[in-house]
């Protein structure tokens, strides 16, 4: 189904990723786009995902985007309000965590992600983030993981300056080697596609663009080498999903502007 | 039964320059913001602070040149500012020592504090670069200062029983935890609403714990629900009852975060300049909290911050920036 009126690349990437959430599934929640997405897919085809939330907030039915994690909308009719200890032990490192999602300002190829330091010195870094937060738990602990990130040359980097949060590491089988049970990245939505993993290799491809958006552009602003040479799949968001996020999830344009 | 009633300069004398501390909330949440204040006042400093995912109240501290050393996940208030300007400022200027480690790394480093044990294992962090980086790497130390004991900031350990990689985690014992709250009684015995982030975990990992409260309630109030508290009141050393004593941060079925104000923290603490004109208006150049409520705009301010009925937040609150 086309729709008429157009949708930005902030939408598409919401559809995109709610499509990520199967129905019945508990979703970890990091702040922004990922919270369209989750409350997106509660309204369509996932009503039975449990959403949480680090801070404390478990499966709420919410009505109003939180602007953090620890936010009292969080826990609007919610099945709990708990905390941390909860959430990170019992939940996360309990392995119940189906699907985590990410974001982060540098994302390589192998979907490691940096939300620490821009620059090559962590004791003095051109630009300093706020930090890993819950991200590097997220991205040990979930059975799997989505990230979402703006499609800029340089925020898609060979290597990023600081794995914050590490996703396939350095391809094959160096996740497991670092320890790490399970998990890891099953999707990165860009602004402009979005990017699976090959089974064994942890290799990156294009799975599917935005439409509109050329796969050789997509290279074009990816420093990583990036198989574009896959039969893309191309979704497109439907009416009811564009209107829902509009109307629903954030009718007064926080992250929707 | 013990009378633990405090006042806000109190308490904010009590804490002493050089000591470590850790303060409840998250991100807009619940933080001691008014105490945070005081201290500024009293002119704390070379506070060596622990915390999870902090907003605009340890960033307050730094910026007010209170803060000598930082061990924490995050520093930003989510949406509202996506990154706390001061820290940014500082660490990008080399003038404060800092460790990363992930919320769930600070979870169970307070966590086994609280518990008595000088570790915890988790699979917290293993992979992350934030294993390579020691606590004062600036000083070529590889001390720990709090815990002189511990040589290391975290060590991969197999499993004696699975053979399971681990990470095992010092424990954090602070001098002082400061909590904000909604009830409490002058026995110690608190009640939070909504949730409660890592406060008690701190609380119980702290040498000396003060509470600010939105309300004192009487004891009995809240021994009728036992199940609801989850602090023991002899962990309490001292409350002080301080109405609106989170602002600009939210508490929950009490009043909002303050997105306007918030903003406007953000926007200062991005040049050292607009900072200390911030600290002179809202801190330094008040003398009191209730200086302070009055200058916001005192009762009729905070209605627009109220919870809507039967919300623990207000949902008509304006939260998009009036320049976009």
């Amino acid at each position: 189904m086309t729709i008429d009126a157009p949708y930005t690349a902030a939408e598409w990437m919401a559809v995109v990723a709610a499509r990520e959430i199967k129905d019945g599934e508990v979703v970890f929640v990091g702040t922004g786009l990922p919270m369209l997405a989750a409350m997106l897919a509660k309204r369509t085809h996932a009503p039975d995902c449990v959403i949480v939330f680090e801070a404390g907030g478990v499966d709420p039915r919410m009505n109003q985007l939180p602007m953090s994690v620890g936010d009292s909308r969080t826990i609007e009719n919610a099945a709990m309000a708990s905390g941390l200890f909860d959430v990170f032990n019992y939940l996360l490192q309990g392995g119940r965590i189906d699907i985590g999602f990410l974001g982060g300002a540098q994302v390589d190829r192998y979907g490691n992600i940096n939300s620490t330091a821009i620059g090559n010195d962590y004791l003095r870094p051109k630009v300093r983030l706020p930090g890993s937060g819950g991200g590097a738990d997220v991205a040990i602990m979930s059975q799997r993981t989505v990230i979402m990130a703006r499609h800029e040359l340089r925020r898609l980097p060979e290597k990023v300056d600081f794995i914050t949060s590490p996703g396939w590491l350095e391809g094959n089988d160096s996740r497991a080697a670092a320890g790490i049970p399970h998990g890891g990245p099953a999707a990165l939505v860009t602004t402009l596609g979005l990017i699976r993993y090959r089974d064994i290799t942890h290799e990156p491809f294009l799975a599917s663009v935005r439409p509109g958006i050329m796969p050789s552009d997509v290279r074009t602003q990816t420093g990583f080498a990036l198989d574009i040479d896959v039969p893309l799949d191309l979704p497109e968001p439907s009416t009811q999903e564009i209107e829902i996020l509009r109307r629903d999830v954030d009718p007064h344009k926080i992250f929707l502007s | 039964m013990p009378n633990k009633l405090s006042s806000l300069p109190d308490l904010a004398c009590a804490v002493a320059s050089g000591s470590s501390i850790s303060i409840g909330g998250f991100t807009s949440q619940r933080h001691p913001t008014a105490l945070l204040r005081e201290l500024i006042r009293a002119g704390v400093s070379d506070l060596h602070v622990y915390c999870h995912s902090a907003g605009s109240d340890i960033d307050l501290l730094i910026g007010a040149g209170c803060v000598r050393r930082i061990e924490g996940a995050y520093l930003a208030d989510g949406v509202l500012a996506p990154i706390a300007r001061n820290w940014r400022r500082f660490v990008e200027a080399g003038r404060i020592e800092f460790s990363d480690y992930s919320n769930a790394a600070m979870m169970a480093r307070f966590s086994a504090g609280a518990m008595g044990l000088p570790f915890l294992p988790t699979l917290s962090m293993l992979g992350s670069a934030m294993l390579n980086w020691h606590i004062n790497a600036q000083h070529g130390d590889e001390t720990c200062i709090g815990s002189p004991e511990l040589r290391q900031k975290a060590v991969e350990f197999d499993c004696p029983f699975s053979g399971t990689k681990t990470l095992l985690l010092p424990a954090i014992k602070t001098d002082y935890c400061l909590l904000h709250v909604q009830k409490a009684s002058t026995s110690g015995l608190i009640r939070i609403e909504g949730q409660e982030f890592l406060d008690i975990q701190q609380a119980l990992a702290a040498k000396h714990v003060f509470v600010t409260c939105e309300e004192l309630v009487d004891d009995d109030e809240l021994r009728r629900e036992p199940e609801r508290n989850r602090l023991p009141p002899f962990v309490v050393e001292a409350v002080a009852e301080v109405k609106y004593g989170s602002h600009p941060h939210s508490v929950h079925n009490y009043y909002d975060y303050d997105p306007a104000h918030l903003r406007r923290y953000d926007a200062a603490a991005g040049s050292a300049e607009r900072f200390a004109a911030y600290l002179d208006e809202f801190v330094h150049g008040l003398k009191s909290h209730s200086d302070y409520v009055v200058k916001l705009g005192g009762e009729q301010y905070f209605e627009t911050l109220r919870p809507s009925p039967n919300l623990g937040y207000n949902a008509n609150l304006v939260r998009t920036s009036a320049r976009s």
